[in-house]
């Protein structure tokens, strides 16, 4: 293994104009696989956790245009929020068009993304494009999504002496 | 010696005031632009006194500076706000990334035959 420990060379992500978040990340898997991972339940609530110590206990998801999702979130001491969503389009190994907001628990303005899979070499080029309905829902969202990753440092903050 | 320790009260405050959410949310908002009071106070859903308690703090931190436009004090963001911005977007990033470094190894238990060869 080459990888480095800090930024993973291999995600990007970008704002691109006032209300999209762009995410791209390769996989050495065929598109068929990562498609698989993104809508199976078995296998989303493997790996789609955040930060250490998280889990999704709940994870609903009808696999189907129309279908609804709901994913709950924990960190096993009291502290979770969830998604719903609904899946507007599905093409098998390449595509993904959904709809989606967070409970905190207030539901957030809606996001709306659309995944792609596309065969780059042995592997898979995943882009997924977020649109949100304004500048200032994306900076909450951003906002949001930070405090999250926040935790993570607290936590490793607590250990530390500062004086 | 002096200056070691006016930097570490510096950085107390300053995690103090990134310790809250609503603080944090103000300073993304900020990164779009200058904004005044009225115009924090209406996303938030906050009085615009409970909105000056939180500029305040953030002013203290040094993380915004804050100007006089009449009987207005529009804010925007300092240097070490926007270096708190670039911190957070890492952080959301560096979690992101923990999310699909995970998916690596899922995908190469479900389908060990495929992909490419980790050397």
């Amino acid at each position: 293994m080459s990888s480095t420990h800090t930024a993973n060379p291999r995600m990007t992500l970008t704002t691109e104009g006032d209300t999209h978040v762009v995410v791209t990340r390769r996989f050495n898997a065929s598109p068929e696989a990562v498609y698989r991972a993104h809508t199976e339940p078995a296998i989303i609530q493997r790996w789609l956790l955040g930060p250490d110590g998280w889990t999704m206990p709940v994870c609903i998801h009808e696999n189907r245009p129309g279908g609804k999702f709901r994913y709950e979130w924990s960190n096993g001491k009291g502290q979770g929020f969830y998604i719903t969503g609904e899946l507007i389009a599905l093409e098998p190994g390449s595509r993904i068009v959904h709809v989606e907001r967070m409970h905190l628990p207030d539901p957030t303005p809606d996001n709306h993304i659309e995944t792609t899979f596309q065969r780059d070499g042995d592997g898979t080029l995943m882009t997924m494009r977020m649109t949100l309905p304004d500048a200032k829902t994306r900076a909450q969202m951003l906002a949001t999504g930070m405090e999250r990753g926040m935790e993570a440092s607290y936590v490793r903050l607590e250990g530390l002496q500062l004086d | 010696m002096f200056i070691l320790i006016a930097d570490m009260q510096n950085l107390d405050s300053t995690f103090a005031a990134l310790a809250d959410p609503t603080r944090r949310a103000i300073l993304a908002r900020l990164a779009l632009g200058e904004t005044t009071v009225m115009e924090l106070a209406k996303p938030f859903e906050m009085t615009q006194p409970a909105v000056s308690r939180h500029l305040k703090v953030l002013e203290e931190a040094g993380l915004i500076v804050r100007r006089v436009d009449g009987s207005k004090r529009p804010a925007r963001l300092a240097p070490s706000g926007i270096e708190a911005i670039d911190q957070w977007l890492e952080m959301l990033r560096n979690a992101l990334a923990r999310n699909y470094d995970r998916l690596d190894q899922v995908l190469a238990e479900i389908n060990p035959n495929q992909g490419g060869n980790p050397q």
